[in-house]
Protein backbone atom coordinates (compact mmCIF):
# COMPACT_ATOMS: atom_id res chain seq x y z
CA UNK A 1 0.00 0.00 0.00
CA UNK A 2 2.87 2.35 0.79
CA UNK A 3 4.04 1.69 -2.81
CA UNK A 4 0.65 2.33 -4.40
CA UNK A 5 -0.45 5.44 -2.49
CA UNK A 6 2.28 7.83 -3.76
CA UNK A 7 1.65 6.74 -7.37
CA UNK A 8 -1.95 7.94 -7.20
CA UNK A 9 -0.94 11.60 -7.43
CA UNK A 10 -2.61 14.66 -5.95
CA UNK A 11 -6.14 14.31 -7.37
CA UNK A 12 -9.09 13.43 -5.13
CA UNK A 13 -10.69 10.71 -7.32
CA UNK A 14 -9.49 7.29 -8.47
CA UNK A 15 -11.26 4.93 -10.85
CA UNK A 16 -10.13 1.62 -9.37
CA UNK A 17 -10.30 -0.72 -12.36
CA UNK A 18 -8.06 -3.48 -10.94
CA UNK A 19 -9.33 -6.91 -11.97
CA UNK A 20 -7.35 -8.75 -9.30
CA UNK A 21 -9.30 -8.52 -6.03
CA UNK A 22 -6.15 -8.13 -3.93
CA UNK A 23 -4.89 -5.30 -6.16
CA UNK A 24 -8.32 -3.69 -5.95
CA UNK A 25 -8.33 -3.94 -2.14
CA UNK A 26 -4.81 -2.47 -1.87
CA UNK A 27 -5.78 0.37 -4.22
CA UNK A 28 -8.95 1.05 -2.23
CA UNK A 29 -7.02 1.06 1.07
CA UNK A 30 -4.38 3.39 -0.41
CA UNK A 31 -7.17 5.79 -1.40
CA UNK A 32 -8.68 5.61 2.11
CA UNK A 33 -5.30 6.39 3.68
CA UNK A 34 -4.73 9.39 1.44
CA UNK A 35 -8.28 10.76 1.56
CA UNK A 36 -9.16 9.91 -2.04
CA UNK A 37 -12.59 8.77 -3.23
CA UNK A 38 -12.77 5.47 -5.15
CA UNK A 39 -15.14 5.78 -8.12
CA UNK A 40 -16.89 2.48 -8.87
CA UNK A 41 -19.02 2.59 -12.02
CA UNK A 42 -20.55 -0.75 -13.02
CA UNK A 43 -19.20 -0.60 -16.55
CA UNK A 44 -16.33 1.08 -18.43
CA UNK A 45 -17.85 1.90 -21.81
CA UNK A 46 -16.31 4.94 -23.57
CA UNK A 47 -19.50 6.92 -22.83
CA UNK A 48 -19.30 6.17 -19.08
CA UNK A 49 -15.59 7.11 -19.03
CA UNK A 50 -16.36 10.48 -20.69
CA UNK A 51 -19.12 11.09 -18.12
CA UNK A 52 -16.84 10.15 -15.19
CA UNK A 53 -14.21 12.58 -16.42
CA UNK A 54 -16.74 15.40 -16.49
CA UNK A 55 -18.03 14.35 -13.03
CA UNK A 56 -14.50 14.40 -11.56
CA UNK A 57 -11.99 16.13 -13.89
CA UNK A 58 -9.04 15.09 -11.65
CA UNK A 59 -9.88 11.38 -11.91
CA UNK A 60 -7.14 8.89 -12.72
CA UNK A 61 -7.48 5.19 -13.46
CA UNK A 62 -5.66 2.58 -11.36
CA UNK A 63 -5.29 -0.55 -13.47
CA UNK A 64 -3.50 -3.88 -13.28
CA UNK A 65 -3.96 -4.74 -16.93
CA UNK A 66 -1.18 -4.03 -19.40
CA UNK A 67 -3.60 -3.40 -22.28
CA UNK A 68 -6.09 -1.25 -20.33
CA UNK A 69 -7.98 0.89 -22.87
CA UNK A 70 -9.70 3.28 -20.46
CA UNK A 71 -9.29 6.78 -21.88
CA UNK A 72 -8.02 8.79 -18.92
CA UNK A 73 -4.66 9.25 -17.17
CA UNK A 74 -3.67 5.77 -16.04
CA UNK A 75 -1.52 4.49 -13.19
CA UNK A 76 -0.27 0.93 -13.43
CA UNK A 77 -0.54 -1.18 -10.27
CA UNK A 78 3.10 -1.86 -9.27
CA UNK A 79 4.05 -5.28 -10.64
CA UNK A 80 6.33 -6.22 -7.77
CA UNK A 81 4.17 -4.85 -4.98
CA UNK A 82 3.81 -8.23 -3.31
CA UNK A 83 4.12 -7.68 0.42
CA UNK A 84 7.45 -8.63 1.93
CA UNK A 85 5.62 -10.11 4.90
CA UNK A 86 6.19 -7.09 7.11
CA UNK A 87 2.98 -6.16 8.90
CA UNK A 88 1.99 -2.55 9.40
CA UNK A 89 2.83 -1.24 12.86
CA UNK A 90 -0.83 -0.54 13.56
CA UNK A 91 -4.11 -0.63 11.72
CA UNK A 92 -4.94 2.96 10.80
CA UNK A 93 -8.18 4.48 12.10
CA UNK A 94 -10.29 6.07 9.37
CA UNK A 95 -12.87 8.75 10.22
CA UNK A 96 -16.40 7.40 9.87
CA UNK A 97 -17.46 10.57 8.02
CA UNK A 98 -14.74 10.24 5.38
CA UNK A 99 -16.08 9.87 1.85
CA UNK A 100 -14.69 6.50 0.75
CA UNK A 101 -16.44 5.56 -2.47
CA UNK A 102 -18.84 6.76 -5.08
CA UNK A 103 -21.03 4.29 -6.95
CA UNK A 104 -23.30 5.09 -9.87
CA UNK A 105 -26.72 4.22 -11.19
CA UNK A 106 -27.96 5.15 -14.64
CA UNK A 107 -30.35 8.08 -14.53
CA UNK A 108 -33.10 8.36 -17.12
CA UNK A 109 -31.56 11.44 -18.72
CA UNK A 110 -28.37 9.75 -19.82
CA UNK A 111 -26.14 11.05 -17.02
CA UNK A 112 -25.09 8.55 -14.33
CA UNK A 113 -26.35 9.43 -10.85
CA UNK A 114 -23.61 9.33 -8.18
CA UNK A 115 -24.24 7.79 -4.75
CA UNK A 116 -21.67 8.78 -2.16
CA UNK A 117 -20.59 6.27 0.49
CA UNK A 118 -18.91 7.25 3.73
CA UNK A 119 -16.51 4.82 5.39
CA UNK A 120 -18.55 4.63 8.61
CA UNK A 121 -21.76 3.64 6.88
CA UNK A 122 -20.03 1.12 4.61
CA UNK A 123 -18.51 -0.54 7.65
CA UNK A 124 -21.80 -0.44 9.58
CA UNK A 125 -23.47 -2.24 6.67
CA UNK A 126 -20.93 -5.06 6.37
CA UNK A 127 -20.68 -5.52 10.15
CA UNK A 128 -24.39 -6.23 10.08
CA UNK A 129 -23.83 -8.52 7.11
CA UNK A 130 -21.27 -10.42 9.20
CA UNK A 131 -23.87 -10.74 11.99
CA UNK A 132 -26.49 -12.03 9.58
CA UNK A 133 -24.09 -14.51 8.02
CA UNK A 134 -23.07 -15.65 11.54
CA UNK A 135 -19.47 -14.59 10.86
CA UNK A 136 -19.09 -12.08 13.70
CA UNK A 137 -16.37 -13.30 15.98
CA UNK A 138 -15.94 -16.45 13.90
CA UNK A 139 -12.59 -17.82 12.82
CA UNK A 140 -11.02 -16.02 9.87
CA UNK A 141 -12.55 -17.33 6.67
CA UNK A 142 -11.28 -17.48 3.10
CA UNK A 143 -13.57 -15.56 0.74
CA UNK A 144 -13.86 -16.67 -2.91
CA UNK A 145 -16.03 -14.41 -5.08
CA UNK A 146 -17.28 -14.66 -8.65
CA UNK A 147 -18.49 -11.05 -8.70
CA UNK A 148 -16.23 -8.10 -9.53
CA UNK A 149 -14.93 -6.04 -6.59
CA UNK A 150 -16.30 -2.90 -8.30
CA UNK A 151 -19.91 -4.09 -8.13
CA UNK A 152 -21.63 -2.93 -4.91
CA UNK A 153 -22.42 -6.50 -3.81
CA UNK A 154 -18.91 -7.76 -4.56
CA UNK A 155 -17.37 -4.64 -3.01
CA UNK A 156 -19.27 -5.18 0.25
CA UNK A 157 -19.28 -8.95 0.51
CA UNK A 158 -15.72 -9.64 -0.56
CA UNK A 159 -13.50 -6.55 -0.13
CA UNK A 160 -15.19 -4.80 2.79
CA UNK A 161 -16.05 -8.04 4.61
CA UNK A 162 -12.40 -9.06 4.45
CA UNK A 163 -11.10 -5.66 5.53
CA UNK A 164 -13.53 -5.19 8.42
CA UNK A 165 -13.65 -8.81 9.62
CA UNK A 166 -9.99 -9.79 9.11
CA UNK A 167 -10.87 -12.50 6.60
CA UNK A 168 -8.70 -13.64 3.71
CA UNK A 169 -9.52 -12.69 0.12
CA UNK A 170 -8.98 -14.89 -2.89
CA UNK A 171 -7.43 -12.56 -5.50
CA UNK A 172 -8.83 -14.39 -8.51
CA UNK A 173 -12.32 -14.01 -9.84
CA UNK A 174 -13.14 -17.56 -11.00
CA UNK A 175 -15.55 -17.81 -13.90
CA UNK A 176 -16.21 -21.32 -15.23
CA UNK A 177 -17.60 -23.98 -12.88
CA UNK A 178 -14.24 -25.80 -12.97
CA UNK A 179 -12.44 -22.54 -11.99
CA UNK A 180 -14.82 -21.89 -9.09
CA UNK A 181 -14.44 -25.44 -7.78
CA UNK A 182 -10.62 -25.21 -8.08
CA UNK A 183 -10.49 -21.80 -6.32
CA UNK A 184 -12.53 -23.14 -3.42
CA UNK A 185 -10.43 -26.30 -3.24
CA UNK A 186 -7.25 -24.19 -3.12
CA UNK A 187 -8.14 -22.26 0.04
CA UNK A 188 -8.41 -23.66 3.58
CA UNK A 189 -11.72 -23.99 5.39
CA UNK A 190 -13.75 -22.27 6.63
CA UNK A 191 -14.37 -20.96 3.13
CA UNK A 192 -17.18 -18.83 1.73
CA UNK A 193 -18.40 -18.45 -1.84
CA UNK A 194 -19.83 -15.05 -2.81
CA UNK A 195 -21.72 -15.55 -6.05
CA UNK A 196 -24.81 -15.06 -8.23
CA UNK A 197 -27.70 -17.16 -9.57
CA UNK A 198 -25.98 -17.34 -12.99
CA UNK A 199 -22.86 -18.98 -11.54
CA UNK A 200 -24.83 -21.22 -9.17
CA UNK A 201 -26.91 -22.50 -12.03
CA UNK A 202 -23.76 -23.29 -14.03
CA UNK A 203 -22.18 -25.01 -11.00
CA UNK A 204 -25.17 -27.23 -10.27
CA UNK A 205 -25.60 -28.09 -13.95
CA UNK A 206 -21.99 -29.27 -14.16
CA UNK A 207 -20.93 -32.82 -13.37
CA UNK A 208 -18.01 -31.65 -11.20
CA UNK A 209 -17.52 -32.76 -7.63
CA UNK A 210 -18.13 -29.55 -5.67
CA UNK A 211 -15.87 -28.96 -2.67
CA UNK A 212 -17.34 -28.81 0.82
CA UNK A 213 -17.91 -25.11 1.48
CA UNK A 214 -18.92 -23.48 4.74
CA UNK A 215 -21.27 -20.82 3.40
CA UNK A 216 -22.65 -19.77 0.04
CA UNK A 217 -23.90 -16.20 -0.39
CA UNK A 218 -25.94 -15.23 -3.43
CA UNK A 219 -27.25 -11.91 -4.69
CA UNK A 220 -27.97 -9.76 -7.81
CA UNK A 221 -31.22 -11.52 -8.78
CA UNK A 222 -33.79 -13.68 -7.01
CA UNK A 223 -32.79 -17.33 -6.75
CA UNK A 224 -35.34 -20.03 -7.49
CA UNK A 225 -36.13 -22.10 -4.39
CA UNK A 226 -35.39 -25.34 -6.22
CA UNK A 227 -31.94 -24.14 -7.31
CA UNK A 228 -31.23 -23.00 -3.74
CA UNK A 229 -32.07 -26.48 -2.43
CA UNK A 230 -29.83 -28.11 -5.03
CA UNK A 231 -26.93 -25.77 -4.16
CA UNK A 232 -27.26 -26.58 -0.45
CA UNK A 233 -27.21 -30.28 -1.20
CA UNK A 234 -24.30 -30.21 -3.67
CA UNK A 235 -22.07 -28.03 -1.47
CA UNK A 236 -23.22 -29.55 1.83
CA UNK A 237 -23.84 -26.16 3.38
CA UNK A 238 -26.37 -23.40 3.81
CA UNK A 239 -27.10 -20.78 1.21
CA UNK A 240 -28.02 -17.25 2.25
CA UNK A 241 -29.41 -14.72 -0.16
CA UNK A 242 -28.81 -10.99 0.15
CA UNK A 243 -31.12 -8.21 -0.97
CA UNK A 244 -29.76 -4.75 -1.63
CA UNK A 245 -29.17 -2.10 -4.22
CA UNK A 246 -26.40 0.18 -5.41
CA UNK A 247 -27.97 3.12 -3.58
CA UNK A 248 -28.70 1.39 -0.25
CA UNK A 249 -26.09 -1.34 -0.10
CA UNK A 250 -27.26 -4.59 1.46
CA UNK A 251 -30.37 -4.34 3.58
CA UNK A 252 -31.89 -7.81 4.00
CA UNK A 253 -31.11 -11.52 4.05
CA UNK A 254 -33.03 -14.78 3.78
CA UNK A 255 -32.39 -18.49 3.58
CA UNK A 256 -34.58 -19.42 0.62
CA UNK A 257 -34.82 -23.10 1.56
CA UNK A 258 -36.28 -22.16 4.95
CA UNK A 259 -38.60 -19.19 4.32
CA UNK A 260 -39.51 -16.91 1.43
CA UNK A 261 -39.48 -13.86 3.70
CA UNK A 262 -36.54 -11.44 3.89
CA UNK A 263 -35.26 -10.07 7.21
CA UNK A 264 -34.23 -6.42 7.19
CA UNK A 265 -31.03 -5.14 8.80
CA UNK A 266 -31.98 -3.62 12.19
CA UNK A 267 -32.49 0.12 11.93
CA UNK A 268 -33.52 -0.05 8.26
CA UNK A 269 -37.17 0.80 7.64
CA UNK A 270 -39.39 0.39 4.62
CA UNK A 271 -42.40 2.54 3.89
CA UNK A 272 -44.85 2.79 1.02
CA UNK A 273 -45.60 6.23 -0.41
CA UNK A 274 -47.81 6.68 -3.45
CA UNK A 275 -47.37 3.04 -4.34
CA UNK A 276 -43.56 3.23 -4.20
CA UNK A 277 -41.41 1.47 -1.61
CA UNK A 278 -38.78 3.58 0.14
CA UNK A 279 -35.93 2.41 2.37
CA UNK A 280 -34.23 4.55 4.99
CA UNK A 281 -32.47 4.42 8.36
CA UNK A 282 -29.54 2.34 9.55
CA UNK A 283 -26.51 2.67 7.26
CA UNK A 284 -28.56 4.06 4.31
CA UNK A 285 -27.16 7.44 3.31
CA UNK A 286 -30.47 8.98 2.27
CA UNK A 287 -34.07 7.76 1.79
CA UNK A 288 -34.09 5.68 -1.39
CA UNK A 289 -36.90 4.52 -3.64
CA UNK A 290 -36.47 0.80 -4.26
CA UNK A 291 -36.81 -0.51 -7.80
CA UNK A 292 -38.65 -3.67 -6.70
CA UNK A 293 -42.19 -4.40 -5.67
CA UNK A 294 -42.11 -5.40 -1.97
CA UNK A 295 -44.84 -6.51 0.38
CA UNK A 296 -44.27 -5.92 4.07
CA UNK A 297 -45.32 -8.91 6.13
CA UNK A 298 -44.38 -7.82 9.65
CA UNK A 299 -41.84 -5.81 11.61
CA UNK A 300 -38.58 -5.99 9.67
CA UNK A 301 -39.86 -8.62 7.22
CA UNK A 302 -41.00 -8.53 3.61
CA UNK A 303 -41.67 -10.55 0.48
CA UNK A 304 -40.18 -9.63 -2.89
CA UNK A 305 -42.60 -9.66 -5.82
CA UNK A 306 -40.37 -8.62 -8.71
CA UNK A 307 -39.03 -5.52 -10.31
CA UNK A 308 -40.69 -2.28 -11.20
CA UNK A 309 -41.35 -2.50 -14.96
CA UNK A 310 -38.88 0.20 -15.94
CA UNK A 311 -35.96 -1.49 -14.21
CA UNK A 312 -33.60 -3.73 -16.12
CA UNK A 313 -31.33 -6.04 -14.12
CA UNK A 314 -29.21 -8.45 -16.10
CA UNK A 315 -26.86 -10.57 -14.01
CA UNK A 316 -26.45 -7.79 -11.46
CA UNK A 317 -25.92 -4.98 -13.96
CA UNK A 318 -28.69 -2.49 -13.60
CA UNK A 319 -30.22 -0.04 -16.00
CA UNK A 320 -33.66 1.24 -16.86
CA UNK A 321 -35.72 1.12 -20.02
CA UNK A 322 -35.83 4.94 -19.89
CA UNK A 323 -32.01 5.15 -19.92
CA UNK A 324 -31.62 2.55 -22.67
CA UNK A 325 -34.29 4.31 -24.76
CA UNK A 326 -32.50 7.61 -24.29
CA UNK A 327 -29.25 6.09 -25.56
CA UNK A 328 -30.94 4.36 -28.52
CA UNK A 329 -32.73 7.54 -29.60
CA UNK A 330 -29.58 9.64 -29.34
CA UNK A 331 -27.93 7.66 -32.19
CA UNK A 332 -27.85 9.76 -35.38
CA UNK A 333 -30.22 8.16 -37.89
CA UNK A 334 -32.52 6.59 -35.30
CA UNK A 335 -35.95 8.20 -35.76
CA UNK A 336 -37.69 6.31 -32.98
CA UNK A 337 -36.84 3.31 -30.86
CA UNK A 338 -37.81 1.50 -27.70
CA UNK A 339 -36.46 -1.29 -25.54
CA UNK A 340 -38.74 -3.87 -23.95
CA UNK A 341 -38.52 -6.91 -21.70
CA UNK A 342 -38.68 -10.26 -23.45
CA UNK A 343 -40.39 -13.18 -21.79
CA UNK A 344 -39.22 -16.28 -23.56
CA UNK A 345 -38.35 -19.86 -22.86
CA UNK A 346 -34.70 -18.97 -22.57
CA UNK A 347 -35.39 -16.57 -19.70
CA UNK A 348 -37.16 -19.32 -17.80
CA UNK A 349 -34.39 -21.75 -18.64
CA UNK A 350 -31.36 -19.66 -17.70
CA UNK A 351 -32.82 -17.14 -15.28
CA UNK A 352 -31.21 -14.36 -17.30
CA UNK A 353 -33.82 -12.02 -18.77
CA UNK A 354 -32.57 -10.07 -21.77
CA UNK A 355 -34.03 -6.98 -23.35
CA UNK A 356 -35.05 -6.49 -26.97
CA UNK A 357 -35.65 -3.35 -28.98
CA UNK A 358 -37.68 -2.11 -31.92
CA UNK A 359 -36.15 0.69 -33.93
CA UNK A 360 -37.22 2.96 -36.78
CA UNK A 361 -34.03 3.81 -38.69
CA UNK A 362 -34.48 3.49 -42.46
CA UNK A 363 -30.91 4.60 -43.26
CA UNK A 364 -29.09 2.34 -40.75
CA UNK A 365 -28.49 -1.39 -40.54
CA UNK A 366 -28.26 -3.59 -37.43
CA UNK A 367 -24.47 -3.55 -37.37
CA UNK A 368 -24.37 0.27 -37.33
CA UNK A 369 -26.97 0.56 -34.57
CA UNK A 370 -25.28 -2.13 -32.44
CA UNK A 371 -21.88 -0.51 -32.88
CA UNK A 372 -23.27 2.85 -31.70
CA UNK A 373 -25.00 1.18 -28.75
CA UNK A 374 -21.85 -0.70 -27.78
CA UNK A 375 -20.14 2.67 -27.32
CA UNK A 376 -22.92 3.84 -25.00
CA UNK A 377 -24.23 0.93 -22.93
CA UNK A 378 -22.88 -2.20 -21.28
CA UNK A 379 -22.96 -5.15 -23.70
CA UNK A 380 -25.37 -7.15 -21.50
CA UNK A 381 -28.03 -4.60 -22.43
CA UNK A 382 -27.55 -4.91 -26.20
CA UNK A 383 -31.00 -5.75 -27.63
CA UNK A 384 -31.79 -9.37 -28.47
CA UNK A 385 -33.26 -9.15 -30.94
CA UNK A 386 -32.93 -5.69 -32.49
CA UNK A 387 -35.89 -5.41 -34.87
CA UNK A 388 -36.27 -2.83 -37.61
CA UNK A 389 -39.85 -1.65 -38.02
CA UNK A 390 -41.64 1.03 -40.06
CA UNK A 391 -43.12 2.63 -36.95
CA UNK A 392 -43.58 1.89 -33.26
CA UNK A 393 -47.02 0.82 -31.95
CA UNK A 394 -47.68 3.99 -29.97
CA UNK A 395 -51.20 4.30 -28.57
CA UNK A 396 -53.41 7.39 -28.81
CA UNK A 397 -51.58 9.09 -25.94
CA UNK A 398 -48.19 8.46 -27.50
CA UNK A 399 -47.32 5.79 -24.96
CA UNK A 400 -45.74 2.50 -25.90
CA UNK A 401 -47.20 -0.41 -23.97
CA UNK A 402 -44.62 -3.19 -23.42
CA UNK A 403 -47.26 -5.69 -24.53
CA UNK A 404 -47.68 -3.90 -27.89
CA UNK A 405 -43.90 -4.03 -28.43
CA UNK A 406 -43.82 -7.75 -27.66
CA UNK A 407 -46.73 -8.36 -30.04
CA UNK A 408 -44.97 -6.38 -32.77
CA UNK A 409 -41.78 -8.38 -32.21
CA UNK A 410 -43.67 -11.68 -32.29
CA UNK A 411 -45.13 -10.74 -35.68
CA UNK A 412 -41.71 -10.12 -37.24
CA UNK A 413 -40.35 -12.80 -39.56
CA UNK A 414 -37.74 -14.98 -37.84
CA UNK A 415 -34.73 -16.53 -39.51
CA UNK A 416 -35.01 -20.18 -40.33
CA UNK A 417 -33.38 -22.30 -37.66
CA UNK A 418 -32.13 -25.82 -37.89
CA UNK A 419 -34.92 -28.11 -36.76
CA UNK B 1 -11.69 -35.85 -12.22
CA UNK B 2 -12.05 -38.94 -14.35
CA UNK B 3 -9.39 -41.60 -14.10
CA UNK B 4 -10.33 -42.98 -17.49
CA UNK B 5 -7.98 -42.06 -20.25
CA UNK B 6 -9.60 -40.96 -23.46
CA UNK B 7 -8.71 -43.38 -26.24
CA UNK B 8 -6.30 -42.12 -28.84
CA UNK B 9 -8.16 -40.65 -31.75
CA UNK B 10 -7.44 -40.48 -35.39
CA UNK B 11 -6.86 -36.93 -36.58
CA UNK B 12 -10.28 -35.58 -37.63
CA UNK B 13 -11.04 -35.55 -41.33
CA UNK B 14 -12.21 -32.30 -42.93
CA UNK B 15 -15.69 -33.82 -43.16
CA UNK B 16 -15.68 -34.56 -39.41
CA UNK B 17 -14.62 -30.99 -38.67
CA UNK B 18 -17.33 -29.56 -40.92
CA UNK B 19 -19.93 -31.75 -39.22
CA UNK B 20 -18.76 -30.70 -35.76
CA UNK B 21 -18.78 -27.02 -36.79
CA UNK B 22 -22.42 -27.41 -37.82
CA UNK B 23 -23.27 -29.30 -34.64
CA UNK B 24 -21.63 -26.78 -32.27
CA UNK B 25 -23.16 -23.82 -34.17
CA UNK B 26 -26.55 -25.48 -33.71
CA UNK B 27 -25.92 -26.01 -29.98
CA UNK B 28 -24.91 -22.36 -29.54
CA UNK B 29 -27.96 -21.02 -31.39
CA UNK B 30 -30.24 -23.33 -29.41
CA UNK B 31 -28.66 -22.66 -26.00
CA UNK B 32 -28.64 -18.88 -26.47
CA UNK B 33 -31.90 -18.69 -28.43
CA UNK B 34 -30.10 -16.54 -31.00
CA UNK B 35 -32.04 -14.89 -33.78
CA UNK B 36 -29.85 -16.35 -36.51
CA UNK B 37 -29.56 -19.64 -38.32
CA UNK B 38 -26.60 -21.84 -37.29
CA UNK B 39 -25.29 -21.73 -40.86
CA UNK B 40 -25.05 -17.94 -40.62
CA UNK B 41 -22.34 -18.08 -37.95
CA UNK B 42 -19.08 -17.35 -39.72
CA UNK B 43 -16.71 -20.01 -38.33
CA UNK B 44 -13.81 -17.54 -38.34
CA UNK B 45 -15.61 -14.59 -36.78
CA UNK B 46 -15.01 -13.76 -33.07
CA UNK B 47 -17.72 -15.13 -30.79
CA UNK B 48 -17.07 -12.66 -28.00
CA UNK B 49 -17.73 -8.90 -28.11
CA UNK B 50 -17.92 -7.65 -31.65
CA UNK B 51 -18.60 -10.29 -34.26
CA UNK B 52 -21.33 -12.55 -32.94
CA UNK B 53 -21.74 -10.17 -29.98
CA UNK B 54 -21.76 -12.70 -27.15
CA UNK B 55 -20.95 -11.67 -23.59
CA UNK B 56 -19.68 -13.49 -20.53
CA UNK B 57 -23.12 -14.78 -19.55
CA UNK B 58 -23.38 -16.44 -22.97
CA UNK B 59 -19.87 -17.85 -22.72
CA UNK B 60 -20.81 -19.50 -19.41
CA UNK B 61 -23.86 -20.97 -21.11
CA UNK B 62 -21.80 -22.31 -23.99
CA UNK B 63 -19.29 -23.78 -21.53
CA UNK B 64 -22.13 -25.70 -19.87
CA UNK B 65 -23.41 -27.11 -23.13
CA UNK B 66 -19.91 -28.04 -24.24
CA UNK B 67 -19.18 -29.82 -20.96
CA UNK B 68 -22.46 -31.75 -21.11
CA UNK B 69 -22.21 -32.68 -24.77
CA UNK B 70 -18.50 -33.38 -25.13
CA UNK B 71 -17.17 -33.74 -21.56
CA UNK B 72 -14.82 -30.77 -21.99
CA UNK B 73 -14.43 -28.61 -18.86
CA UNK B 74 -13.32 -25.11 -19.84
CA UNK B 75 -10.96 -23.20 -17.55
CA UNK B 76 -10.33 -19.47 -17.57
CA UNK B 77 -6.85 -19.64 -16.09
CA UNK B 78 -5.27 -21.10 -19.18
CA UNK B 79 -3.79 -18.79 -21.77
CA UNK B 80 -5.86 -20.74 -24.26
CA UNK B 81 -9.13 -19.36 -23.02
CA UNK B 82 -9.15 -16.17 -25.08
CA UNK B 83 -8.14 -18.15 -28.13
CA UNK B 84 -10.86 -20.79 -27.62
CA UNK B 85 -13.59 -18.21 -27.97
CA UNK B 86 -11.69 -16.41 -30.73
CA UNK B 87 -13.98 -18.11 -33.23
CA UNK B 88 -16.32 -21.04 -33.71
CA UNK B 89 -13.53 -22.92 -35.51
CA UNK B 90 -11.15 -22.49 -32.56
CA UNK B 91 -13.81 -23.65 -30.13
CA UNK B 92 -14.39 -26.72 -32.30
CA UNK B 93 -10.64 -27.40 -32.49
CA UNK B 94 -10.47 -27.23 -28.69
CA UNK B 95 -13.41 -29.63 -28.36
CA UNK B 96 -11.82 -32.03 -30.87
CA UNK B 97 -8.56 -32.05 -28.92
CA UNK B 98 -10.09 -32.47 -25.46
CA UNK B 99 -13.41 -34.27 -25.87
CA UNK B 100 -14.04 -37.27 -23.63
CA UNK B 101 -17.37 -38.21 -25.19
Amino acid sequence: MSRVAPALGAGAHVLNACADRYHFAVGFAACLMTGKVSLLPSTHTPEVIRQLTSFAPDVICLTDEADCAIEMPRVQFPRDAAPAGRAMASVPAIEGAQLAACVFTSGSTGMPVPHRKTWGRLVACVREEANRLALSGSAACAIVATVPPQHMYGFESSVLMALSGAHALCAERPFYPADIAASLEAVPRPRILITTPVHLRALTASVLALPQTDLIVCSTAPLAQQLAAEVEERFGTQLLEIYGSTETGQIAVRRPTRAPEWQLWPGVHLSVRNGETWAEGGHIEEPTRLCDVLQMTGEGRFLLHGRVTDLVNIAGKRSSLAYLNHQLNSIPGVLDGAFFHVEDSRTRHTGVARVAACVVAPDLDAARVLEALRDRIDPVFLPRPLLFVARLPRNSTGKLPQEALRALAAAQPRPATMA
Amino acid sequence: MSDKVAPLRQPPSPADTAALLREVAGLIVEALNLEIAPGDIDPDQPLYGEGLGLDSIDILEIALVVSKQYGVQLRADSEENLRIFGSLRQLVDHITAHRTK
